[in-house]
């Protein structure tokens, strides 16, 4: 059996209404902290900000090796036209850049 | 733990998780177990605080009587079904796709075959009642995009399909609760399906009086417009439409990739067949990469969207030996022989082969 965390939160109630609401149970789960990092090269800093902001960069790290260019300027643009991230030109440039000579 | 209820998995991603199957586990058994069983989100929100009590799913949208159920009416109010049947990832085994795509690079294990209980998706929308012009119903869940302007995970369903009976709202997986990374507490079980249209954590369901237009359907997920589902490595994508039903594939899960087998001596072969849902028909292997092939014995049948379990002996001569098996379908469907190619390196079923030596 699976076990999830049980947290009791006690739900704050007029004295008249207590019996009928009580607690509620609340389950939780907790996901692990993120180790990956983007490999050392000219535009990381962009990059980690940018990309990192909706995954994490083993996104990246899980790619196939030497792509080349096009295969990451069509990731970056997809990233922006399909999912609306939000990243300015320049920075979408860097990425690109850092991307291609670095993965 | 790592993952609180999931074994160590092969882990692709962090956030959000995505753990593939080791594939070792599927020749543990014909039921993929639940801490083994592979986990893919697109979004980073994951739901990681859920009431059961105050858990609520909508049925709305065009129909007569909107409905808000709770967990405990779902499953004190309507008759349980259970169907067994296989859940797999549209890019299972794009690892293995050349030349390489971008993606989720899964080996095998991106597929998992599991006993799933709950309420059919038929009787919801009867109670509801569809009105008149009712088209497609839209699924969505509690899942959510980290920047609010990218498309939610949603998909869809004609209406036909989705009150066939067979789809369904699952509450349990093999005999427990759902895992958490497999949609806690309520996710939808598409029969035949991939897994794509299995929307999580399940709380919406909107009967639409048009088709449904979203990101994930109209742009995501979509297969070339023709038989093959395949076209030449480099060409133009072409027509596409949204992908759908399973393939037909088949897996030797014993012996292993690289084993060490005894010449001379007769040793059991064994592994799992599936399909969209026709049912296997019959599983060959061969022992010569290719070059002949015989049947072997399928095991108990679960239901047509079940893997089917197959075994076989084999006795083989010293040295190195190619060993492949092929399924074929009640409908004659099979696997193609060499790889064929998409640009998502979607629904790959080529026929496998594993290298084995016997010594």
């Amino acid at each position: 059996m699976q076990r999830f965390r049980k947290t009791l939160i006690l739900v704050a109630t007029a004295a008249s209404l207590a019996p009928a609401l009580g607690a509620a149970e609340t389950l939780t789960y907790s996901l692990p902290e993120e180790t990956a990092t983007l490999r050392p090269g000219l535009g990381q800093e962009t990059a980690q900000s940018n990309c990192a902001a909706c995954h994490s960069v083993d996104y990246i790290e899980r790619q196939p090796p030497k792509m080349g260019r096009a295969f990451w300027e069509g990731v970056v643009k997809k990233m922006i036209a399909s999912y609306h991230a939000q990243i300015d030109e320049p920075d979408a440039a860097a990425i690109v850049d850092y991307l291609a000579a670095t993965y | 733990m790592r993952y609180p209820g999931k074994r160590a998995l092969i882990e692709q991603t962090v956030r959000p998780p995505q753990l593939e199957t080791p594939f070792s586990v599927y020749d543990e058994g014909v039921l993929t177990p639940n801490d083994a069983f592979f986990v893919r989100y697109h979004l980073a929100g994951v739901p990681l605080s859920i009431d059961p009590k105050a858990f609520r799913l909508e049925v709305r949208g065009h129909v007569e009587t909107p409905l808000s159920l709770s967990l405990e009416e779902l499953k004190r109010d309507f008759e349980p079904i259970e169907i067994v049947a296989v859940n797999q990832c549209s890019g299972n085994s794009r690892g293995f796709v050349e030349p390489r795509v971008g993606g989720g690079q899964f080996g095998h294990g991106a597929m998992g075959n599991a006993r799933w209980r709950g309420v059919s998706l038929k009787t919801l929308l009867e109670k509801a009642g569809p009105k008149p012009g009712a088209q497609s119903v839209a699924f969505n869940g509690l899942d959510s995009p980290v920047a609010p302007e990218t498309p939610d995970f949603m998909k869809a369903l004609d209406l036909g399909h989705a009150g066939d009976g067979e789809v369904m709202l699952a509450y349990a997986m093999n005999g427990e609760d759902l895992p958490w990374l497999n949609g806690f507490p309520l996710r939808l079980v598409v029969p035949g399906c991939y897994g794509t249209y299995w929307v999580k954590h399940l709380n919406d369901i909107e009967v639409l009086d048009s088709d449904f237009s979203g990101f994930w359907m109209s742009s995501a997920y979509r297969i070339p417009d023709n038989d093959c589902v395949c076209v030449t490595p480099g060409a133009p994508k072409g027509a596409t439409r949204p992908i759908k039903r399973l393939n037909v594939r088949s897996f030797i899960t014993r012996p292993a990739e690289d084993a060490k087998v005894a010449a001379h001596v007769a040793f059991e072969v064994r592994g799992i067949a599936f399909d969209g849902g026709q049912g296997i028909e019959a599983v060959l292997l061969s022992a010569d990469n290719g070059a002949s092939w015989a049947a072997a014995r399928l095991g108990e049948d679960l239901g047509r969207y079940s893997f089917r379990e197959w075994r076989t002996e084999l006795t083989l001569r010293p040295g190195v030996h190619q060993l492949k098996s092929r399924a074929v379908n009640r409908d004659g469907q099979s696997q193609p022989l060499a790889p064929l190619w998409n640009h998502a390196g979607y629904m790959r079923n080529v026929v496998e082969t594993i290298r084995i030596e016997a010594i």
